[in-house]
This record gives structure tokens, sequence and C-alpha cells, in this order.
């Protein structure tokens, strides 16, 4: 229990840290961090293999390009520029729709196993875990995954992949200007002619 | 009190893999030179055998700078992040045979492979945060190259190993060596262990893969501003990682603690030790011979080659598994 | 085949990867071969015997110092790197065979590009370069070498002073030539020794 709550502290503060801090990289470490105390998290529930399935797939694959596309675009020193300030026109139902969803969440919460009773739930590692069908092995998660839980499983794919194609659309808004073989050679021989020029001068 | 065991066997653990370090250390040197007609480091003590000493006490006496452009928090955190996820794989990577009451290793992970994986997955950030927190440009190129490779790399990697995973059925470091006592699986999945071999250099960039120090290019790439003992500290990192992968490809492949030829007598953990030593030879020998990849290629190789042969590999395994299974 | 490469893309894609192992092989062959190394500070390598080191002045059989004091090695320095200021003999303290001697000699080492113009320049074969190399030091002070570190100890003289010789002054060149090889045998130079480490080395890299 006490485990829950430090482990539960630095993962709410870890998070306030990656939305409150001005420089890009730093949200990054915060959030590496958060990962990782995520990771532990799910260590205590038992869920071993989706504590290293954590780690691999958002801190490995993931985060590693938010830092690939920081040091790329070198925007990593700059802070964040301020936008223009949408927040007074939405604010109040901002606020509202906020508050309802946390006291919501805090119910949650509340009503949940978790805290009310069964210690079995936030136990530490027990030497069990190891072996086979014990609650969160690989082989049992992977069985679940692939029977009983086979539709969520395929549907969750299905909204990642409309995920990436939204991100495209929306990305790839203005489309790239592509000339056409006629115009590109147009192209390059105004391109010739004006270094030619400029080789005279 | 088994919280205290575990913090001895991490203690004694740290001591060992530490020592390694300092001998591989001087073990690649001695052998770089023999294959280059140079006797290597043979000054301090008999046949050297006292160097890693020296260059430890030169390492801790030397001053630690930071560059005035460099991010100073992050540039102090990324060693350690190096660190800690190079020595956090020797937690649960087994010995030897596993015992009732004694275990070799500190823990067994019932996912064991994939958390080796994950700490790789997080050296990452030590390299590349660390390239981007010096504030210079050839750690930056180098860093930026590090996610690039390692990324790419880590797919072909992840591939190769499922296959072993697949013939084991299990993805417990133990319980893949057990499932080696009648066949090595460097047999049956040669494939996968020429992927996984070549992937493992890449991953611990080491030569011919070291784009990511490239001192002809980059001037040392990522730890270019470092020195003193923070440069130490990745420098131990770099090394623990061959070790790890060592340790790891013997686990897989080549049946970690079991005799060849039923040579039983010699116990468990020496077999072990032996295997792993073949390993970092072979790696030194690699850096010995290979001439440095172009970047160019790096990429069209990882991702053109090794990563669709090792997915033939993975589905040709799986085949063969459900048929026969 | 194009340079021993074979033709097709397969077979050419083959060769390459056997390349691969041919170098890993030969880079292991090379692991077990003498290393032509020379282990310096506990084994010396033997210099030529004219090789141009740390000079040194000269005397004859009798003890005299051979410096006539003529500054004319001081004028071929092309480094400006000799000083040396002359005295007259006197008949109660005479120190060369001649009218004068060098009451100073110095030479700076480390303006020195040890050239051998001195050698050649003096009359009397009184400064000589020997094949001594290591002069390392902390202070560039201690590099300007005076007589008391430049002149040979008076056994070491070699030759007979031209004031007792018969018949005036003949050149003795070759005598000191040859000299300039064995003097420092006690030390370890030798101009055998020389060829057996050559040796050695040969074998190594052949394997």
């Amino acid at each position: 229990m006490t485990l829950f709550w430090i482990l539960g502290v630095l993962l709410v503060a870890s998070a306030v840290f990656v939305i409150s801090q001005r420089k890009p990289v730093y949200s990054v470490v915060g959030l590496l961090f958060h990962f990782a105390v995520l990771a532990v998290f799910f260590l205590t529930l038992n869920a071993e293999f989706l504590a290293v399935i954590q780690i691999v797939i958002y801190s490995g694959a993931t985060l590693i390009l938010f830092v690939f596309v920081i040091a790329l675009l070198s925007s990593g020193v700059a802070p964040f520029s301020v936008g223009p300030n949408r927040m007074p026109k939405a604010a109040i139902p901002a606020g509202l729709i906020a508050f309802v969803a946390l006291a919501l969440v805090v119910y949650g919460i509340l009503r949940a196993p978790l805290v009310n009773a069964p210690r079995a739930a936030t136990t530490s590692i027990p030497g069990a875990v190891g072996a086979p069908n014990v609650f969160g092995s690989v082989a049992d998660f992977g069985k679940a995954l692939f029977t009983t839980h086979l539709l969520p499983f395929e549907m969750t794919a299905f909204i990642l992949m409309v995920a990436v194609i939204g991100v495209v659309a929306l990305a790839g808004e203005t489309t790239p200007f592509v000339p056409s073989l006629r115009r590109a050679r147009i192209i390059e021989r105004e391109m010739r002619e004006a270094l030619l020029r400029g080789g005279e001068e | 009190m088994s919280w205290l065991l575990v913090l001895i066997k991490s203690a004694l653990l740290l001591f060992v893999v530490i020592t390694t370090f300092a001998y591989a250390m001087l073990f690649e040197r001695k052998i770089m030179g023999w294959m280059q007609l140079r006797p290597g480091p043979n000054r301090v003590g008999p046949w050297g055998l006292l160097q890693p000493a020296a260059d430890a006490v030169k390492m801790l006496f030397k001053e630690d700078l930071t560059p005035s452009t460099a991010d100073p928090l992050i540039y102090k955190l990324a060693p350690f992040i190096s660190l800690v996820s190079a020595f956090g794989a020797y937690a649960i990577i087994p010995w030897s045979e596993p015992r009732p009451g004694d275990i070799w290793s500190i823990g067994n992970v019932n996912a064991g492979i994939l958390f080796i994986f994950a700490l790789t997955a997080i050296g990452v950030y030590g390299v590349s945060l660390g390239g981007w927190a010096s504030g210079s440009k050839y750690p930056l190129l180098g860093s930026v190259r590090a996610t690039a490779q390692m990324i790419s790399y880590e797919l072909a990697m992840t591939m190769s190993v499922i296959g072993v995973l697949i013939v084991a059925g299990t993805t417990s470091l133990a319980g893949i060596v057990h499932a080696q006592q009648r066949i090595w699986f460097v047999i049956p999945q040669l494939i996968g262990f020429a992927i996984y071999f070549v992937t493992a250099v890449a991953e611990t960039n080491r030569a011919p893969f070291d784009l990511v120090e490239a001192d002809a290019e980059l001037v040392a790439g990522f730890h270019t501003e470092y020195s003193g003992l923070r440069f130490g500290l990745f420098f131990i990192a770099e090394y623990v990682n061959m070790l790890t992968v060592s340790c790891v490809a013997t686990l897989l492949f080549f049946g970690g603690w079991n005799a060849p030829f039923g040579w039983t007598f010699i116990p468990g953990i020496v077999w072990f030790i032996l295997k792993v030593l073949f390993f970092i030879f072979c790696y030194i020998w690699l850096r010995a011979t290979m001439p440095r990849f172009r970047y160019d290629r790096l990429m069209a190789f990882g991702w053109k080659v090794l990563l669709p042969v090792a997915t033939l590999n993975l589905i040709a395994t799986a085949v063969v598994v459900a048929v026969k299974g | 085949m194009k340079n021993g490469v074979p033709r097709g893309r397969m077979r050419k894609h083959l060769y390459n990867v056997g390349a691969l192992f041919r170098g890993l092989a030969t880079v292991f062959g090379f692991m077990f071969m003498r290393k032509p190394t020379i282990g310096y500070p506990s084994v010396k390598k033997q210099h030529a015997p004219r090789f141009h080191g740390l000079h040194e002045l000269r005397r004859y059989g009798d003890g005299k110092e051979r410096c006539i004091g003529c500054e004319l090695c001081a004028i071929a320095c092309p480094a400006n790197a000799i000083t040396v200021i002359g005295a007259e003999n006197t008949p109660s303290d005479r120190r060369s065979p001649g009218e004068r001697y060098a009451a100073r000699y110095e030479i700076d080492e480390l303006r020195c590009i040890f050239c051998g113009m001195c050698e050649e320049a003096c009359p009397t074969d009184a400064i000589v370069l020997t094949p001594r190399f290591e002069m390392s030091d902390y202070r560039r002070g201690s590099f300007i070498y005076a007589k008391d570190r430049l002149l040979v100890p008076p056994e070491a003289g070699v030759g007979t002073p031209p004031d007792e010789r018969p018949g005036g002054i003949p050149a003795d060149l070759g005598e000191v030539a040859e000299i300039k090889s064995t003097t420092d045998i006690d030390k370890g130079y030798s101009a055998t020794y020389r060829g057996q480490i050559l040796k050695t080395q040969r074998r190594g890299l052949a394997g």
C-alpha cells in the first residue's frame, strides 16, 4: 500500500513535470521517468508483460522519436513560443468539462477495489511470477489477447491505423509541389540559363 | 530477509561485472594489439595486468568539464541513464543452472528476454540525450545517428530473437536454456543467430557499426565533450553492453550453461563464461578486421536486408513449429 | 571474372561474403605472428653508427682536448646553436695541442637540428655527433650542454696529437669515424646488435 502511494505521487508529479516544462527535452526526460514509474506500477500489479511492453513500445519506440525530432529540429534549446491565447473564450466550458471528468475519475477510483480492499492486487512480485499459468504471465497474456480479447485487440489496431491516416491527412493538408515532367524540364532549363548568366557576370 | 539476499547478490554482481568490464577492456586492447602486430599494453604490472587500474585512476583524476553551451542537467544525467540501463540487464541473466534454494541470478523474470530489450531501449536515451545536451555539433550528429541506428536495428534484432522464443515456447531465459538441452538453437535458428549477431554489434555501437562514435568524421560522436569520470561511465556502459549481448547470445543460441558433447564434469558456469568469452573475442576480432560502414549503407542494410530476412526466418520458424506441434 | 570477382549478381554476393571471412582469417593469423615491436625502455634500438644524436667533444690519446677554439663549428651551424669562447694556452696550463683552446663550449640542443655541419667543419675532429638520443628533461635550461657534459673523460681520448706526430698534421678522419661507432660500446651500442634486431623484424613481418 505504501508502495502504491509512493508510486502514485511520483507518477502524478512526473506527469505534471512533463506539461509544466518550457524546454521540450525536459518534458521528454520527464515522460521517460513517467513511463518507468508506470512500468513499476504494472509490476506491482503482477502485470509483468505489460510493464516490459510499456517500456519497449513507449520508451523504446515512441519517445525516442520525440528525441530524434527535437535533436533534428534543434528546437530543444529554445522554449516553446507562446501562441495566441484562446483561453478566455473556452475557459468556462473547458473548466467545466475538466471538472466533471476529474470528478468521474475520482469517483471511479474510490469505487475501485484497488483502494478499498484486496491486498492481493497490490502485493509485491511474488516468486510465483516466474511460473506459467500465473496471472500476468506472458503465456496467459498472449492467450487472452488472441482468444477472449481478440476483437478488442484487432479493434485497437484498426483505431491506431485510423489515427495514422488521420495524422497524414492533417499534416499533409497542403499538397506538395510536384511538377509534371514537362514543367520540370522547363524549370531545369531556366535554372541552367540563370546559372550560365551568373557565370558570365 | 529475501531483500537482503537480493542486495548482497546485486553488490557481488556489480563487483563482478565491473571487474569483467575492466579486463574485457584489457583483453580487447591485447587482442587488437596482437592482430595489428603489436604487443598491446604491457607496461603496468606483469603482461599489463594492472592497466585497468591505471586507467581507472587516470579517469578519476581527470578534469570534469561541462561546455558552456551544454544543458547542464541533461548533460549530467545522460551517462547515468546509459550506465543504469547497461547494468540492469544483469539482474535477470542466469549464470548457471538455477537450483531450488539458491539461484544464480538475482531475479527470474518470466518475460526475461523482453526485459533486456526494454533496458536496451532505455539505454538509447543515454547516447541520444548526452549527444544533444553537449550543445555542440558533432555530438548532436552522433546522437541523431545513434537514435536512427538503434531504432532500425532493434527491429531486426527483436525479429531474430522471436524465432528462438517460438522454438523454446517461453520468454524466460532459464526456460530457453532448458529447451536447449538436446540441441543448441544455433543449429535450427542459424539465420536468426547470424542476424542477432550482426544487429547486436550495431546495437552496442561497435565497429564496424560504430557510426555513432566514428572517430574519423565525428570525433568520437556523442561523447566528444565528455571527459573524466562522465566519459568513463559511457565507456563502462559500452563494454557492459557488449558483455550483455554476448551473454544473451550464449543464452539464446549457444545453450547457456549446457555443456557440449556431454562434458558435464566441467561445471555449467565455466561453460557459460567460456562461451561469453568466445563472443567477446568475436566482437574484438570484427573490430580489428572490418572498416566502418557508410551511413546510408548501414540504413539500407538494416532495413532492406536484415529486417526482411529476419521476418522470413520468423515466418518459416512459425510455420515449421505449427506443422510439427 | 574481372579482378578475380565472379560475374553474376548472386555469385558476386557470395564472393563478397567469402571475402569477409577471408579477411577475418587473415587477421586471425596475424595474431600469432611475431611482433616487430621493440620494447623500448628495456630493449634499445641500435641506431646506425653515424646516426646524428647528442654531441661529444673528443680528446687525444694523451688526454688533451682536440678543440682548438677556432669557432668554425659555430660559424657553420645553421641554427646558431653553438657558442665557443676561446682562450690562449699557456705553457703551464696546456689544454690542447694548438695555440688556443675552448674556454667555453656550449650547445643549445633545443636549437640544434642535428645536421652534422659542425662535425664537418671541425678541422681537428673535436666535435662529433654520437648515436645517443635520450636527452629529455623537464627544464629548458638543462638543454644547454656545456663542456662539463660534452667533453669525454681523459681516458676516452684517441689518436696521437699532431704536435707529437712526426711530419706535421696528417688528417685522421678515417680513424675518428671508426671511433665514433664503437666509443659507446659499454652502454650497449654496437653495430652488430643492430643487425640482429632488423633480422627479427623481417621475420616477424613475413610470418
